[in-house]
């Protein structure tokens, strides 16, 4: 027999799984190692070499307190996760250090699998709005940058208040923004 | 667990978006959030909403000995908990900074305000006095705890009943609340605090600031005042160098929202005394609303019907005809009958045992014998005569071929129902003849 089954919850509390892609904080340099927080129960670590193109001489230049996209390693209950920002073949493909402006917010993982879904309208209709950058981690945090302080301020809004909005709602709410 | 920590962009961020005059949620600088009281079933409990942040009070009396050094005054205690719920970084049992500053501010406002006549609370000099305890439990912590919990307190107090007491000589009776209704605290007025939260040396300023707002923030003023702008109790953390404009200014806008705040407090509480007196319902479960995810409550809106018949019309006359749809069966044999298009086996290629086929068989069996009784229901004109010994295709699954069963008769004239039974004890007189592909073969 076989077959996956997919089951569906709604929490806010993040553990890691392995393979998952994150928005971790740097919150200390220690050695060879970053340690991030995730949002679990412990700090995963990133080694300085898990970046695309770094070497000893040439060490990214990360510092307390910034974001970093990545995907673990190893994550099970029994050992402290890793993280690294490279895949298989050694390219980055979209992760590493996230920019220095734009906004971090925390929201329900169960929103961040609609969102994360293919062809999500939420999405679609958002980035009719206005143009933006947005990072999805999978541990409930959202990177948002857009070109104004405004903007951004709306589209985290509009992002949080999507846990309970329906889809009639949320389409009028944005044709309310752009009407303005 | 560890607090999560800021991040660098959150912090540039939020600066940025206060020298812009932009708060997260969309506030102006003075705006303060929804502040929400709901009151329990007992009285003197109550839970406090100020946005998210949300702190329950319960206040509580006990008969106790009297201070030595005041043997005439009742005795107040004050305590204000951190649950691990509100905020990760909380945890059970330790005294931290945030903790012990709270609680002293709690303190100082309702204690040092003397808004709870004390002398009222004595019994018996020297003997017997009425210790009141007031629990502050913080649920949630989305910022400004000392304000939530501060309207909290008074709330609760106001909202507290005391069991009534008689004294005739030497003998003090203590009336249970069935025998005579209890009594509210004497309460002189009512001492609430006002947050104010400074950024970039002084020079901006936010009224009640929300968790992430606190982060980034230089310094806090709090100031606890009453609705007759008598100031309570003011205090000044975070190091920020206040200049008197600055003081004067926060002054003024804490007289404002005392006054709204205080006004909202009566109302609540008006409603509560009205509910229990008329004997409806009150306490959490009435008035804390179901907060589910999944049950998406929508008011009902008036909705214009005056040219809906019009318009329903236009749209039937210029929609498509619909599609045909072919109603009645298409019958294969007797037995076995097939409406619409069949759609291919999406369970994959599943591996039988010897055991397994043998229950099949029936299951199969039974299931073509229900739908030959679905026949007898429906009139079916048309009969499709076709050959015993061909097997006919039913599905376009390539893993199985699927025979179809071939009754030996059926009575087309009686159309009696066949009852379950009996089509078990035909089904052993039909032929089987079953193909199947096995990966294994």
């Amino acid at each position: 027999a076989g077959g996956a089954y997919w089951v569906d919850s709604q929490q806010k509390r993040y553990v890691p799984v392995k393979g998952d892609h994150v928005i971790g904080i740097v919150t200390a340099k220690a050695g060879d190692v970053f340690k991030l927080d995730v949002g679990g129960s412990e700090q995963a670590s990133l080694s300085y070499l898990a970046f695309e193109g770094a070497t000893k001489r040439n060490r990214p230049n990360v510092q307390v307190g910034d974001l970093i996209y990545g995907q673990f390693l190893v994550a099970n209950k029994d050992m402290e996760p890793e993280m690294v920002c490279i895949d298989s073949s050694g390219r980055s493909s979209g992760m590493g250090l996230i920019g220095q402006d734009g906004f971090l917010f925390k929201v329900s993982l169960g929103l961040i699998r609609k969102l994360l879904a293919p062809k999500c309208e939420i999405i679609q209709e958002l980035s009719q709005l206005y143009p933006f950058e947005l990072v999805l981690g999978m541990n409930g945090r959202i990177w948002v940058k857009a070109k104004t302080v405004q903007q951004t301020l709306i589209i985290v809004n509009i992002l949080e208040a999507c846990e309970y909005m329906t889809a009639e709602q949320r389409k009028q709410a944005l044709a309310k923004l752009s009407g303005n | 667990m560890k607090a999560t920590p800021l991040s660098n962009c959150e912090r540039r961020f939020l600066l940025r978006a206060i020298q812009e005059r932009k708060r997260l949620d969309g506030r102006q600088c003075y705006d303060y959030r929804n502040v929400r009281i709901s009151f329990g079933a007992d009285y003197g409990c109550c839970i406090v909403e100020l946005g998210k942040t949300r702190v329950l009070a319960q206040v509580s009396c006990e008969l106790v000995p009297p201070k030595p050094n005041r043997p005439t005054e009742g005795i107040l205690f004050f305590n204000l908990e951190l649950s691990p719920m509100a905020a990760p970084g909380f945890e059970p049992g330790r005294q931290s900074d945030l903790l012990v500053r709270l609680n002293r501010l709690i303190e100082r406002c309702l204690r040092n305000s003397k808004c709870i006549d004390t002398e009222s609370l004595c019994i018996v000099a020297g003997e017997k006095v009425w210790q009141i305890r007031l629990d502050l439990h913080l649920l949630n912590h989305d910022g400004n705890i000392i304000d939530a919990a501060s309207i909290a307190g008074i709330v609760a107090l106001c909202h507290f009943r005391r069991p009534d007491v008689s004294v005739q000589g030497e003998e003090v009776t203590v009336y249970t609340p069935e025998e005579r209704d209890p009594v509210p605290l004497s309460i002189h007025h009512m001492p609430i605090c006002v947050s104010f939260a400074f950024f970039q040396q002084g020079i901006y300023l936010l009224v009640d600031p929300s968790e992430r707002e606190e982060r980034v923030m230089d310094g806090v003023l709090v100031i606890a005042m009453n609705k007759h702008r008598e100031i309570c109790t003011m205090q000044s953390s975070g190091g920020i160098m206040l200049v008197k404009d600055q003081v004067l200014r926060c002054s003024k806008i804490t007289a404002v929202k005392v006054a709204e705040i205080t006004e909202l407090i009566q109302k609540a509480l008006e409603n509560d005394q009205k509910v229990r007196k008329e004997g409806g319902k009150f306490g959490f479960a009435e008035s804390i609303p179901n907060q589910k995810i999944t049950a998406f409550k929508m008011e009902s809106a008036a909705v214009d019907t005056n040219d809906v018949e019009e318009q329903a019309e236009e749209i039937i006359t210029k929609a498509e005809p619909p599609s045909e749809v072919f109603t009645t069966p298409i019958l294969h044999t007797p037995g076995t009958a097939q409406i619409g298009e069949g759609i291919e086996n999406s369970w994959g290629d599943l591996e039988e045992s010897e055991g397994e086929e043998a229950a099949e068989e029936e299951g199969e069996s039974e299931a073509t014998a229900f739908e030959w009784q679905k026949m007898e229901a429906e009139d079916t004109s048309t009969v499709v005569e076709t050959k015993r010994d061909e097997p006919i295709v039913v599905s376009d699954s390539e893993e199985e071929e699927v025979v179809i069963l071939e009754p030996q008769e059926l009575p087309r004239k009686t159309r009696a129902q066949t009852t379950p039974k009996q089509e078990t004890t035909t089904k052993k007189a039909f032929n089987k003849r079953r193909k199947k592909k096995r990966a294994a073969h």
